[in-house]
């Protein structure tokens, strides 16, 4: 385990960011934070970083105890959501920063630095400052920074969440590859669920101060720990009491017994997909059909349908418990 | 590994590429508009400044080269006058130093930590900008002063005199110039954030190598400015000066004392040319900075 984080809280003022957090964070692997805004994960991170000290519990880096160790003497990379460029350095410089401080031999910082600007594709702009770059290019500036003093955790905090889109998505296939073939322990903060399934191999989603789950993206999604990890990794809908996500509801527009009846309220299509609100009585039903199953139902608001959960589909009781998933025969009454 | 890298590389070529769009689209806005109003105002500014300001300094001008190049001259052959000027750049020069130390370090204390009366320091440090200087003088002779101050008395003793002493006049000078670094660099401290600080710090850069490498290249241009009017309102200090100084020739007659006794003595020629030189400093100042610093800034 490269760092291990055990029974840290951390409270401002009357506010508790962390409350009794125990995570241990693999060697080698791509971990994400995953969790909504304000529920201490970026709290976390900092404290593992050194820059936010714990009121209690102890973090260590590579074995050795960190907890009352300054920031600089971590050897930790750390990336800002708004870059932390140095803007009075050029490129090279910034990327040299750490290198410089450690008083390494120019020669060797210099094939250093071109080494990484060349990792991060910014070899052209070494002689710019900081201030000439697009948002992303920025970030990989930072980034390569961060690698520059080889550190033995490389902590990311909310890395792409000051950019567009177009921008995030493509820096978030970047990152995956580019730790494929740097490999350092790498940790990142992120409230985005589809760049924590998409990128990291291990998922440690918080919530109010706590860790609701650990697990890799695939045990996350089919075996969420509780409703609040279901509803934060995808959608959900509830049927009947219990939620499920709305692309793993079975849509009849026969009756069905042991069905749930309700009538088409709504039929919105949405690119690929038709999503389809269903009153049942309490509260409405959301469905996601493909398009060409919706056009060979002929949908339209309205009409009468039946519903149940999809055989072998997960689902959980709302109001907390532990989910399962339904048994592949589903008993008649 | 290579050539998948390569595929995402003319993207981000792309986004490098749209980088100057807003500064095209700041060139295409129209500009000011120029209605009737506009020149009104216009006219109203350039009067105001000209009553108040170009016209009363063009007096000081051309009354020290009504003779030609003589006032000058004869400012610069009277000794007295000389080691006024001297005395005047020595004052001014130690207390800008001493204010920008102390200016820096308190911009810092302020932004950067959060203590117990932290309001209180922010506003005492407006306190000299509020206060008539001559009070300053006269509350620094009630501490300082040789015969009957507070401390004055027993630092006479050990053979260091403030009041009616240069370091008297350093004092009410450093207390008179005390907010303008500070009031310069806070607000740029506080616009620069963290962020960079704690990247250096997590880069493995001690506090000191932090602060020589990083925060004060950024606030560079403020501490700049604000040493530029630090040191145009130290030489021109008068009314504090004038309290703790004494006015003692060739020993604590400042440039300002200077102007003053020889307007009283009817000598308006040397009152002008010194009131010039002094006027010419300032400017000269002000005119550096704005001729160095990058226009970028600001």
């Amino acid at each position: 385990m490269s760092i291990e984080v055990r029974s840290v809280s951390k409270r401002f003022g009357d506010f508790v960011a962390l409350d009794d957090v125990n995570v241990s964070i693999p060697t080698g692997q791509l971990t994400a934070l995953l969790g909504p805004s304000g529920g201490g994960k970026s709290t976390l991170l900092r404290i593992i970083a050194g820059l936010d000290s714990a009121d209690s519990g102890t973090v260590r880096i590579e074995g050795a105890d960190a907890t009352r160790l300054p920031p600089q003497k971590r050897n930790v990379g750390f990336v800002f959501q708004h870059y932390a460029v140095f803007k009075h350095l050029s490129v090279a410089k910034n990327v040299a920063f750490g290198l410089e401080i450690r008083k390494r031999p120019k020669k060797e910082v210099a094939e250093r630095v071109a080494e990484l600007l060349d990792l991060v594709h910014l070899s052209q702009f070494a002689h710019r400052l900081p201030s000439q770059l697009s948002g992303g290019q920025r970030q990989r500036m930072a980034l390569a920074r961060a690698l520059a003093v080889e550190p033995s955790v490389l902590l990311l905090d909310e890395p792409f969440g000051a950019l567009d889109a177009k921008v995030r998505k493509e820096l978030r296939d970047w990152l995956r590859r580019l730790h494929d073939e740097v490999h350092v322990t790498t940790v990142f903060v992120t409230h985005d669920q589809e760049e924590a399934l998409e990128v990291a191999d291990e998922i440690v989603v918080i919530n109010q101060g706590r860790v609701e789950q650990v697990g890799t993206p695939d045990q996350l999604y089919d075996e969420p720990a509780n409703e609040f990890v279901m509803g934060f990794l995808g959608e959900v809908t509830n049927l009947g009491g219990r939620l499920v996500r709305p692309h793993d509801i079975d849509l009849a527009t026969h009756a069905q017994p042991g069905w749930v009846a309700g009538e088409v309220d709504r039929v919105l299509r949405v690119g690929f997909e038709v999503r389809v609100s269903v009153c049942t009585g309490d509260a409405p039903v959301t469905v996601v059909l493909s398009r060409t199953h919706a056009r060979s139902l002929a949908l339209k608001a309205g009409a009468q349908v039946w519903l149940r959960a999809t055989t072998g589909a997960l689902t959980v009781p709302v109001g907390g418990g532990t989910p399962f998933s339904l048994p592949a025969i589903q008993p008649v009454p | 590994m290579a050539e998948v890298i390569e595929e995402v590389a003319p993207a981000f070529a792309e986004d490098g590429a749209d980088q100057d769009v807003p500064s095209r689209s700041r060139a295409v806005r129209s500009g000011p508009r120029k209605g009737p109003v506009t020149y009104l105002l216009r006219l109203v500014v350039t009067a105001y400044l000209f009553l108040l300001v170009a016209w009363p300094v063009s007096f000081v001008v051309t009354h020290t080269f009504e003779d030609g190049l003589t006032g000058i001259r004869l400012l610069f052959e009277d000794p007295d006058t000389v080691s006024a000027l001297r005395l005047t750049v020595v004052v001014a020069v130690v207390a800008v130093v001493i204010n920008t130390i102390f200016g820096v370090g308190v911009s810092l204390l302020l932004v950067r930590y959060e203590f117990p009366g932290k309001r209180l320091l922010s506003a005492l440090i407006d306190l000299p900008l509020s206060v008539s200087p001559v009070v300053v003088g006269l509350a620094l002779v009630l501490v300082y002063g040789g015969r009957d101050g507070w401390v004055g008395p027993t630092l006479e003793a050990n053979g260091l005199q403030i009041i009616f002493a240069t370091p008297g006049l350093v004092l009410a000078t450093a207390f008179v110039a005390l907010p303008l670094v500070i009031r310069e660099v806070v607000p740029v401290l506080k616009e620069i954030g963290t962020d960079q600080e704690q990247a250096a710090r997590s880069l493995g850069a001690n506090g000191r190598q932090t602060f020589w490498r990083i925060t004060l290249p950024a606030i560079k241009w403020a501490v700049v400015y604000g040493v530029v009017l630090s040191l145009a309102r130290s030489l021109g200090e008068f009314g504090a000066v004038k309290v703790v100084s004494g006015n003692v020739l060739g020993e604590t007659r400042t440039a300002t004392l200077v102007v003053e006794e020889k307007y009283l003595n009817f000598d308006q020629q040397g009152a002008y040319a010194t009131a010039f030189l002094l006027a010419m400093v300032s400017v000269a100042c002000i005119v550096v900075v704005a001729l160095i610093r990058p226009r970028s800034d600001r």
